[in-house]
């Protein structure tokens, strides 16, 4: 009964979405007040309707409702809850309705909090944003419906893959959802703006928050799906340049450089049309994600639901929405005219560099990732475009982007001068050449890949961190300065711990590919064997169940210097239902290393394979990503775009700091 | 019943880890060698995993190939073109640079030379503009921001 409530909860959004894609852009353009009102009250229903949709899905996963086809598919008794609610998601249908109901949830953000936008331009926007969704319910209703039922409820299920159930991949797809569904409130700005002819400094204002935010949780997600290859593929990969992973870094990058120019929109009214442009391609960008995650063009360890049919249906909306938006663009760009005027040293075309560099680096990736297909379809040539390429043509943008970030970032606008700001960066640079001599010294004869890694990313975090004491002024002395470094608007502080976190992140990699070492080996009970100092024995290996799979885990004891320094324990299980095995590794984690074990098979001699690797700096990688979100969540909660956002409608205090301008 | 799950398990789990224990060499050098050139040989059964990765038998039957033509004295070269003759070009996870490939290679750094010109050009233009309106507010928009700031 809940599920067949949920079912028509959906189509009702669906029916929603429609009307509310029509009527207040009809409303908006003849000024009709009434009519363009109805969209707020439009997008809380849609809003409302499919998180019931949603809520009944999970109730039948809870209660393990076989006679639905989906639960029967993906879940199984014996399962623990946390997975039969991650469950929900763990498969296309319902992936797609967590995917619709964030389009909604962000819809009903702007009808709720967009009380400052104009009417005109809010209406348009709820209903572009209805289109998106009224797209995707069409997707799910006629082609994916989670709602269907069996006749005959078998016993049982069939359990969900065992690669998802874990809780690094369970929120992973959230997380990830939030950031490209979140893209959906930029292109929606970008083509309601597009529609009323008209981009201005209120516009890059009132659009960067949601890019904001869509970028900071595509940096979690990302983050958390790297993390969660790192210790399950048992190896302590992180990064594999599937197909899937760059579908999902494309956005990011896109993301990364459209809130940098969103930036010169609001503080100068330049690079507008550039902007329109990326907030269109950023949010295509996320949904040729989501086509080839499910379509299965490209073959990728991710790949699920892979459905030609499906495909299609997702590749007409994608077209359909970006050859609508950018033959707008087309027909429009001229009424975006610049107004900011700067010089060719400038805050300004540092912001462009910054820009040009993201943007080429993602068309790198795109182009590498879909070159098979081009060398199959064009040129008859059946190739793999894999790591080695990328890490080669990638790797030079992110050096480049790298070294002109702090010096970018503390450009004047208008006309700077680049010797003053390397004055000012001047100790930054001193340090920084001195951390990269270290680690060339601490090595011998290997790649230049830690020294210059290790230099950029001292030089980012040290660069972040003059950044914000020269926000403090020059008088007052250091105590005055210091007072003030904590009154500084968030917006300054995010930029500071997201661009020191770009610098943490880039150390961990460069440390940990470098300087990784591993040792693979036989190990009977008993045995010790040495590793970059760790002694490791073996002590005990043993066979065990666990709520749904069974498992063989061995006791690995880390000492130091003859002191413990941890119990690991590394893990081989198989889930039955699936007739799958998974390895998880054991870690123990540690800031300037990880040890990291996994458990191989047994071998005919006796004893088992047991992998072991002393990976250095590797959680570098993960905190830097962390650092990065949170500056973007830093930088959202600006006074400025609370007071934006109409969300705080309170008379200021009269002790509070004037809201100074940030940058 | 457990024990026949177990059973299965064996079964089905054996070949499950990538580099096994005696694949390895008793030569340091080669086995570095090999492992290098593994990591840029890819597995023909999986999706996007180098055989140094993998742990599917095939991988595996690789991983063994590689190691055998260097015990007899090949060099890296000889290895990859062996390995090439055999199975095709799609075991290249670092595609080569000949015929159409070039595109793909040069596609970066061209891209990089036009967005760099374009976006010089546009600095050009700013910087020869003439400064329009000061704030770049028309008054309607101003006594709308004062509106809102007021809250």
């Amino acid at each position: 009964m809940i599920t067949e409530l949920g079912h028509f909860a959906l189509i009702l959004a669906f029916a929603v979405a429609c009307f509310q894609s029509v009527v207040p852009l009809v409303g908006a353009h003849k000024c009709w007040q009434g009519w363009m009102a109805t969209a707020q009250p439009a997008a809380t229903a849609q809003f409302l309707l499919t998180a019931f949709s949603f809520a009944a899905l999970t109730w039948a996963f809870v209660t393990s409702d076989f006679s639905l086809r989906l639960v029967w598919l993906n879940s199984h008794t014996d399962k623990p809850m946390l997975y039969k609610v991650t469950g929900v998601w763990g498969n296309h249908e319902g992936s797609m309705l967590l995917w619709v109901l964030i389009v909604t949830l962000f819809g009903a953000f702007a009808a709720w909090f967009g009380k400052g936008l104009p009417p005109g331009l809010k209406a348009r926007v709820l209903a572009v944003q209805a289109m998106v969704g009224a797209a995707f319910f069409a997707f799910i209703i006629f082609s994916s419906n989670p709602f269907l039922r069996l006749a005959v409820p078998p016993f049982n299920g069939q359990d969900l893959n065992p690669l998802l159930q874990d809780p690094g991949l369970a929120f992973h797809p959230p997380l990830l959802y939030v950031g490209y569904v979140g893209l959906s409130m930029t292109f929606s700005f970008a083509v309601a703006a597009l529609i009323e002819g008209r981009v201005d400094a209120a516009w890059g204002r009132w659009v960067r928050p949601y890019t904001l935010a869509a970028w900071a949780f595509l940096t979690a997600g990302i983050g958390l799906g790297s993390w969660w290859a790192y210790y399950e593929l048992g190896w302590g990969g992180f990064w594999f340049w599937d197909p899937v992973e760059n579908a999902s870094f494309i956005p990011w990058l896109l993301a990364a450089a459209a809130l940098h120019s969103a930036i010169v929109v609001e503080k100068r009214e330049a690079l507008k049309s550039w902007t329109i442009l990326l907030a269109i391609l950023a949010f295509g960008f996320s949904m040729v994600g989501a086509f080839i995650t499910r379509s299965g063009v490209l073959t990728s360890v991710h790949a699920f639901a892979n459905d030609p049919e499906r495909g299609v249906f997702l590749l007409m909306i994608t077209a359909g929405f970006m050859v609508g938006a950018l033959t707008l663009f087309a027909a429009r760009a001229n009424v975006m005219q610049a107004k900011g005027v700067f010089g060719l040293v400038s805050r300004e075309s540092g912001l462009l560099v910054n820009n040009v560099l993201l943007c080429v680096a993602a068309f790198v990736v795109f182009f590498g990732t879909i070159w098979p297909l081009i060398a199959e379809m064009a040129f008859d040539r059946t190739l793999t475009v894999g790591a080695p390429f990328f890490n080669m043509a990638f790797t030079p943008f992110m050096v480049a982007l790298g070294l002109v970030l702090p010096i970018g970032s503390m450009l004047a606008w208008k006309r700077a001068k680049i010797g003053r700001v390397i004055y000012q960066l001047r100790w930054a640079l001193v340090l920084a050449v001195a951390v990269g001599c270290l680690a060339f010294a601490m090595q011998t004869g290997r790649s230049a890949l830690a020294p210059v890694g290790l230099f950029l990313a001292t030089w980012l975090v040290a660069g972040a961190a003059v950044d914000l004491w020269s926000r403090t002024g020059r008088s007052g002395g250091g105590a005055g300065r210091l007072r003030r470094l904590f009154r500084l608007p968030r917006a300054d502080w995010g930029k500071a711990v997201a661009h020191a976190g770009l610098g943490v992140t880039m150390a961990g990699i460069s440390a940990m590919v470098a300087w990784e070492v591993e040792d693979i080996r036989v190990a009977n009970i008993g045995d010790s064997y040495e590793l970059a100092g760790y002694t490791y024995t073996l002590l005990d290996v043993t066979d065990t169940e666990g709520p749904n799979y069974l498992t063989t885990i061995a006791t690995i004891q880390a000492t130091k210097n003859g002191r413990e320094v941890g119990m690991l324990y590394p893990e081989k299980r198989f889930y039955p239902v699936a007739q799958m095995p998974t390895t998880q590794a054991a870690l123990n984690i540690g800031f300037w290393r990880d040890l990291y074990v996994a458990l191989g098979d047994p071998q005919e001699g006796g004893g088992w394979a047991v992998r072991t690797y002393h990976k250095p700096l590797a959680n570098w990688i993960w905190g830097g990503g962390i650092l990065m979100a949170l500056g973007g969540l830093l930088s959202l909660t600006d006074r400025r775009y609370r007071v934006a956002a109409g969300a705080a409608r309170r008379k200021p205090e009269p002790n509070e700091p004037k809201g100074v301008p940030a940058e | 019943m457990r024990a026949l799950v177990f059973a299965l398990w064996v079964a089905f789990a054996l070949p499950a880890q990538a580099v096994e224990p005696d694949e390895i060499l008793a030569d340091p050098v080669l086995e570095e060698r090999a492992r290098d050139l593994s990591k840029g040989l890819r597995c023909l059964v999986c999706r996007n995993e180098s055989i140094d990765d993998s742990n599917a038998p095939l991988a595996r039957d690789m991983r063994l190939l590689v190691r055998e033509r260097l015990v007899e004295g090949d060099n890296d070269q000889q290895v990859i073109d062996f390995i090439v003759e055999r199975y095709g070009e799609y075991v290249l996870l670092r595609p080569t640079t000949d015929g159409a490939n070039i595109f793909l290679w040069a596609a970066g750094p061209l891209m990089l030379l036009l967005a760099g010109g374009l976006g010089v050009g546009y600095v050009r233009s700013r910087a020869r503009a003439k400064d329009e309106a000061g704030s770049g507010l028309s008054a309607d928009e101003k006594a709308r921001i004062e509106e809102i700031m007021r809250g």
